[in-house]
């Protein structure tokens, strides 16, 4: 079970992968689209990589849900409990 | 009383892909000329897409015709008279009737009446479902050859306001000739649907509703008013899809099923020369690729870029096109795979003609 703190650095490094953004740049409060500016094919690829990588499961209805860094990251932790 | 033994036809062992044939239709459609209808940039189109342009038929050029122009460079590529043909099977979406088929009718035009011909509707899988039958059918011995067509004309089925799907879409036609070969030419088909997300990729009336609202029928009242808006103002069925959804399916499902086709043919990515993934969007060919981990020696079909998306005319045009910039792939295995609306998915390795 990872900590928030482990959840977010994660996801940093799979935004940073899909991206090219800094990781340090995602922030809990930083949203997806209007902050780091990541379009839908971009929340997919990245929503993907963070089920295998926290072994969740996100569905794609809840994918929308999802505004900001620390809704996804509330989200796996919630999952993962 | 005894029962008589029936025959049964002959089995074949070995079947192919004969010979290719395309037709790309002349009207180009810019990323500018989009930016006309919706609220976008060229360069946005290109990175969300890869699209730089799409072919759009004329008023007057059917789905026929354009089926047409393109079997007849297959029959000539495979060295077979329409005459020979066992079996016609037109994949399309967009032949605007429901009956008669396109099928029967394109027979007839190449003179290959009366084989037996009839229309599939497995949309951007519609080409790969073709395969499955033909290569079912050649095998079987029902049939020693068989056309098979993708042909789209989904420029009819569009809205230009539309941002969902309408800008990707392309109108254009592919070929094939399946016949018996001397060795393996096509590995089984894996092929399948879910219809459970059948609102993933949608037209947005039925015809009864174009009908009805015709009519004058069917009062808009109790629907919510942006619906009863959009259908007095359009009561022509057109194309949407959930793109962020379909884009998750075509990617991480897909590449398990492209994997599967590997699997069943018995090779791996390391023997393939060529890769022809339906031309959905060049993110989804980019991320299967990666998905699948195939290796840089194979040549990726990215025929979306000048043609964009043309449902069940998108392998073939791009196994066309492959083979007239590279004949050295020739005789090469190339892995095929389309899936689109149903949502329904098709996938085999193939000796390139």
């Amino acid at each position: 079970m990872a900590s928030n703190e482990e959840i977010l650095a994660g996801l940093a490094e799979i935004v940073n992968e899909e991206t090219g953004l800094a990781p340090e740049s995602v922030e809990m409060d930083k949203s997806f689209t209007d902050d780091l500016d990541i379009d839908s094919i971009s929340m997919m690829t990245i929503v993907v990589n963070a089920e295998e990588k926290f072994g969740v499961r996100i569905p794609d209805e809840e994918v929308k849900n999802l505004k900001t860094v620390g809704d996804a990251v509330n989200f796996i932790s919630g999952a993962q409990a | 009383m005894s029962i008589s033994a029936i025959k049964q036809s002959p089995l074949r062992e070995h079947t192919r892909i004969l010979g290719v044939g395309a037709y790309r239709p002349e009207i180009v459609v810019t990323n500018e000329d989009v930016c006309q209808w919706i609220d976008s940039s060229d360069e946005w189109i290109r990175q969300r897409t890869g699209i730089v342009t799409r072919h759009r038929a004329p008023r007057d050029i059917s789905v026929i015709d354009m089926a047409e122009a393109a079997a007849r460079e297959a029959l000539v590529a495979a060295g077979i008279e329409a005459s020979q043909l066992g079996a016609v099977l037109v994949s399309t979406v967009t032949h605007p009737h429901a009956t008669p088929s396109a099928a029967a009718q394109l027979t007839d035009r190449l003179g290959a009446t009366p084989a037996p011909a009839f229309d599939i509707s497995a949309a951007c899988a519609g080409y790969c479902y073709g395969i499955a039958q033909a290569d079912a059918l050649v095998h079987a011995g029902t049939a020693e050859y068989v056309l098979v067509v993708g042909v789209e004309k989904l420029s009819d089925f569009i809205d230009n306001s539309d941002r969902t799907i309408s800008f990707l879409l392309g109108d254009g036609a592919g070929a094939v000739v399946v016949g018996p070969g001397d060795s393996a030419g096509i590995g089984p088909s894996v092929w399948g649907s879910d219809g459970s997300k059948h609102g993933a990729i949608r037209m947005t009336r039925s015809l009864l509703d174009t009908r009805d609202f015709s009519l004058g029928t069917v009062s808009t009242e109790g629907e919510a008013e942006q619906d009863a808006d959009a259908a007095r103002e359009s009561l022509w069925p057109t194309m949407r899809q959930d793109g962020p959804t379909v884009f998750r399916w075509a990617v991480w499902e897909m590449a398990k099923v492209a994997q599967r086709a590997l699997d069943a043919a018995g090779v791996t990515a390391d023997d393939l020369a060529v890769f022809l993934p339906h031309q959905a969007n060049i993110r989804i060919i980019d991320e299967m690729v990666k998905q699948l981990k195939l290796p840089d020696h194979v040549y990726v079909a990215r025929d979306i870029v000048d043609a964009g998306n043309t449902s069940a005319a998108s392998i073939p045009l791009a196994m066309h096109r492959t083979l007239k910039e590279q004949p050295e792939l020739s005789g090469t295995l190339a892995l095929q795979i389309g899936f689109g609306a149903g949502l329904v998915f098709g996938a085999q390795v193939v000796v390139l003609p």
